[in-house]
């Protein structure tokens, strides 16, 4: 049984709204940079970026990052897949904007962080989200939330795009 | 003590016989054998009903290295093996510690398998001394001290007027000539020069090495007009050579051993040691012809090349692991396959196990008639079992055949009259 | 997709998809050399001892140096001071290090089928780093790795090694690996250090080396292994090197976008002269580069949890 939480023009409105946000909040900042995590966050980064160039008129530095070799469950995980990072600007005294899908439990961007940190120091890291869907295990927070929705620990929430899942929508499923 | 085995099969390839009978055996001997003795009193009655009942089968090399590696297999394992697989008589051979190249080896080996041994003991002594291929062994001395043969077994010897004299010499004496064939520069390796060495980077034994010395060894024995006899061939090639030398030279034999058809050279790619023989496991085509070889004649006996070896020998690299397989207690399992394969008869197959091999040596065994010595093994032909070392009598358990299925299995043994086997299934 | 072997003990068994999987791995992990902070907290606590009954230098260090970039404790045993010098077995040896409960174990052994011993009795991961004259995986996978990375691709390319296949286990390994791929490969050396049936294994063989380089894409010396009983086989280093050394000309032959491979260390002079050795079309430093990230893959693939 699905909710849709999003449907695709919620979907793109939030995506607008978030760049606005970042763009007012980092007002004329020459060193703004994207990365977008894998997989689904490289999508919305893209978006965003795409957006932000439209309106500032110049290319934004956007960026690929996969945190498999940071997670800190991979002990207990059979090797996943590695997927080629891509970050082809440097971080030093950067402002970077990471962006996720769904912000859970914070492992995620945790990892993201540590990942960006061993490639230098940027100024600083701001997180956008398109779901923050609360059950934090980390003390994290998003800088940029398109919906905030409490899933019970039972429910599932799912982003589809449709670079990848063929539209756009956000979803809740009841876990079986 | 009176034993009657009533109702097996009998087949004693010497007599041409192969039919149902009664045998009774009183003291070391077969008294009688008859269509019918159930009136027979007896102190001990053996039921074989739909067993084969067959002369005790002869072994033409085992090792049994006593003297000198007892931890590996002494008389008394090596003979209780021997006996759980039908040999009532086994041929040692001399690579012991010290080497059986004089009487007082030949001697000790003797007596201790009258005193501990289970089945009958034949000494083969040492073609020369130590085995160093220098000088020659005291023969004459160990023939009447009970050898049967001479071989540098293990080895072949290199010196060919050296081994020229050794035949010649070994004529006074009617001992027979056992040749290990392997040239041993060429021989070096440790498994068949093929897609198996090729593969798995082990150094690789070409089958020359074994051919060179079956022709050279042939040559010099029908120089002499000495009897030789090929033993554990492997080779097409050598199967080739000794079909024809035959057809010119009617003094020379050959076996083989059961790993050398059941199993190719491909079973060596797992690097697992108990796979590790000399000479090496070969080629499918090489199997082949061994089968041709055995269906046709060519290859007169079947033997075991018993060579029992301790845990830790094996636990090694292949490079550095001892060669051998302890095939005494899998041997009558693996060639009943050939008469299932129709490669051999029944008879044909105990023929090269008995009759061929006491011709050889000389030995008044290997036949089950009224007046000879009763040695008599009783077996199913048909029996279902899973090869198990562990519970192998040998000490060495070193086979490539454990937790094979395989069918037919020994039962009974019977040396001189009295039963040295009884399978713990069997009444 | 995704690994199930537990050990790395030749590349024979591998399919071409996982290898190509492995090397997609190795990507990502090259980029971890490249930059300033050479470490990830991938393998963070896990043990990886390499244990090297053969000197080496450069393999050795590469699997040090792999462990250590994934944040893994590397501890190196080299048998000349150790306890095997006392005569303790390999199966003993083993055991006593796994008792250490050691993660990987990374075995170099003169004798093929050492590291299959190890994987018998033992519960950790064995990577193979060289046993003998049968394989030496990681090595053909980093050069299967450069190959790919400087052709794009390794289908329908032409492959000539040259030197002493008989006893090299560089040889086998690459043959193996390359034959997953449409590849043709020529087999080239002194019919002495040429295995009989080696077309049986889809290759093709020369005794000649102009014959052997012409029209090539890639050309792999091995080195003369003076070490594994090389001098039966040829009278002299001299007139190997005068028949066999590769040189400019032999070069010339080849392909105009050839490039040289070779495994290390060098012997100049013997497989290679020095202007083919540092020449431009020589990719032979970017083979050890790739290596530590072909390391770095194989110990994260198989370190992996049980989930």
């Amino acid at each position: 049984m699905e909710r849709v939480l999003l449907d695709e023009k919620a979907v793109e409105r939030s995506i607008s709204r978030i760049t606005l946000e970042i763009l007012e909040k980092n007002q004329g900042s020459k060193s703004l940079s994207l990365i977008g995590i894998r997989t689904r966050g490289v999508f919305l980064a893209k978006r965003i970026c795409d957006k932000i160039s439209a309106v500032e008129s110049r290319q934004m530095p956007l960026g690929v990052l996969d945190i498999t070799m940071y997670r800190d469950d991979i002990a207990t995980l059979k090797a996943p897949e590695v997927k080629k990072t891509d970050i082809p600007f440097n971080v030093n005294d950067m402002t970077i904007v990471l962006i996720d899908d769904v912000l859970h439990t914070g492992r995620t961007t945790r990892a993201a962080i540590d990942a960006i940190m061993d490639l230098g120091r940027p100024t600083r890291i701001q997180l956008a989200v398109l779901v923050d869907r609360g059950q934090r295990e980390l003390p994290i927070q998003p800088d940029y939330t398109g919906i905030y929705y409490t899933a019970a620990p039972e429910e599932e929430v799912f982003v589809r795009l449709r670079e990848i899942d063929g539209k756009d929508e956000v979803v809740l499923t009841a876990r079986l | 003590m009176t034993i009657l085995i009533k109702h097996g099969r009998l087949i004693d390839p010497k007599n041409d016989r192969d039919e149902r009978v009664d045998i009774l055996i009183r003291g070391d001997a077969i008294e009688k054998i008859d269509k019918n003795l159930s009136g027979a009193a007896a102190d001990r009655v053996i039921d074989a009903e739909g067993l084969v009942v067959a002369p005790g089968l002869i072994d033409v090399h085992v090792h049994l290295r006593e003297p000198g590696f007892e931890w590996k297999e002494t008389i008394r394992t090596g003979t209780m093996a021997a006996a759980k697989g039908g040999f009532t008589s086994v041929v040692c051979m001399a690579n012991t510690d010290p080497v059986n190249d004089n009487k007082s080896v030949t001697e000790y080996i003797m007596e201790k398998a009258r005193a501990e041994g289970v089945v009958r003991v034949f000494p083969c002594g040492a073609v020369t001394k130590g085995l160093k291929g220098e000088d020659l062994s005291e023969m004459g001395e160990m023939r009447a001290a009970g050898a049967v043969a001479i071989s540098d077994d293990g080895k072949s010897v290199r010196n060919a007027q050296l081994f020229l004299k050794a035949m010649e010499y070994a004529r006074l004496f009617d001992l027979a000539v056992i040749c290990h064939c392997e040239d041993d520069a060429l021989g070096r390796g440790v498994v068949h020069e093929g897609l198996a060495s090729l593969v798995s980077g082990l150094d690789p034994v070409p089958c020359l090495a074994e051919e060179i010395i079956v022709q050279r060894d042939i040559a010099l024995a029908a120089y002499v007009g000495s009897p030789v006899h090929i033993t554990h061939i492997s080779t097409e090639g050598s199967i080739a050579i000794i079909r024809g030398e035959k057809r010119r030279y009617d003094k020379v034999t050959a076996d083989t051993c059961p790993h050398y058809f059941t199993l190719t050279d491909e079973a060596t790619l797992t690097y697992d040691t108990a796979t590790k023989v000399n000479p090496p496991l070969r080629a499918a085509s090489d199997v082949a012809a061994l089968k041709e070889g055995l269906r046709d004649g060519t290859i007169d006996i079947i033997a075991t090349d018993h060579a029992p070896h301790d845990a830790t020998s094996k636990d090694v690299e292949f490079n550095l692991a001892s060669s051998g397989i302890s095939g005494l207690e899998t041997a009558l399992a693996l060639c009943l396959g050939l008469v299932e394969e129709g490669i051999l008869d029944l008879k044909g197959l105990i023929r090269k196990m008995t009759v061929n091999p006491a011709r050889l040596l000389d030995l008044p065994f290997g036949e089950a008639a009224p007046g000879k010595p009763a040695d008599l093994i009783v077996f199913s032909d048909r029996a279902e079992w899973t090869i198990d070392r562990g519970a192998f009598l040998s000490k060495g358990k070193n086979t490539p055949f454990h937790g094979r299925k395989v069918r037919g299995k020994n039962l009974l043994t019977i040396v001189g009259g009295r039963i040295v086997y009884s399978d713990p299934d069997f009444r | 997709m995704s690994w199930t072997h537990k050990d790395l003990l030749g590349v024979r068994e591998l399919s071409r998809e996982e290898i190509l999987f492995l090397l997609d791995t190795a990507d990502s992990f090259r980029d971890i050399s490249r930059r300033d902070i050479k470490k990830v907290p991938t393998l963070r606590g896990k043990t990886v001892i390499t244990l090297f009954y053969e000197p080496s230098t450069r393999t050795r260090v590469s699997f040090e140096i792999a462990a250590k970039r994934l944040s893994a404790d590397a501890v190196n045993i080299s048998t000349a001071s150790s306890s095997v010098v006392k005569g303790e077995s390999l199966v003993d040896t083993g055991r006593n290090l796994q008792s250490m409960r050691p993660d990987v174990i990374v075995i170099r052994h003169s004798m093929p089928g050492a590291p299959h011993m190890l994987s018998r009795i033992l519960d950790c991961s064995i990577i193979n780093a060289g046993d003998g004259a049968h394989e030496h995986p990681t090595q053909a996978l980093l050069d299967l790795f450069t190959i790919r990375e400087k052709k794009e691709t390794v289908d329908g390319l032409k492959i000539a090694i040259i030197g002493d296949i008989a006893h090299s286990r560089v040889a086998r390994s690459n043959i193996f690996a390359l034959k997953k791929f449409d590849t043709e490969i020529t087999c080239c050396a002194p019919l002495t250090m040429l295995p009989p049936g080696l077309a049986s294994l889809g290759v093709k063989v020369t005794d000649r080396l102009d014959e052997a380089v012409a029209d090539k894409d890639v050309i792999m010396m091995l080195r003369i292994q003076k070490e594994r009983g090389g001098t039966s086989y040829i009278p002299s280093i001299r007139e190997y090197a005068s028949l066999y050394c590769l040189n400019e000309e032999h070069v010339g032959r080849a392909r105009k976008d050839v490039i040289i491979m070779h495994p290390g260390p060098m012997n100049r002079g013997v497989e290679i002269s020095d202007a083919v050795a540092d020449g431009p079309y020589s990719v032979i430093l970017d083979q050890v580069e790739n290596g530590v990230a072909v390391r770095m893959a194989i110990l994260y693939l198989l370190s992996g949890g049980e989930s």
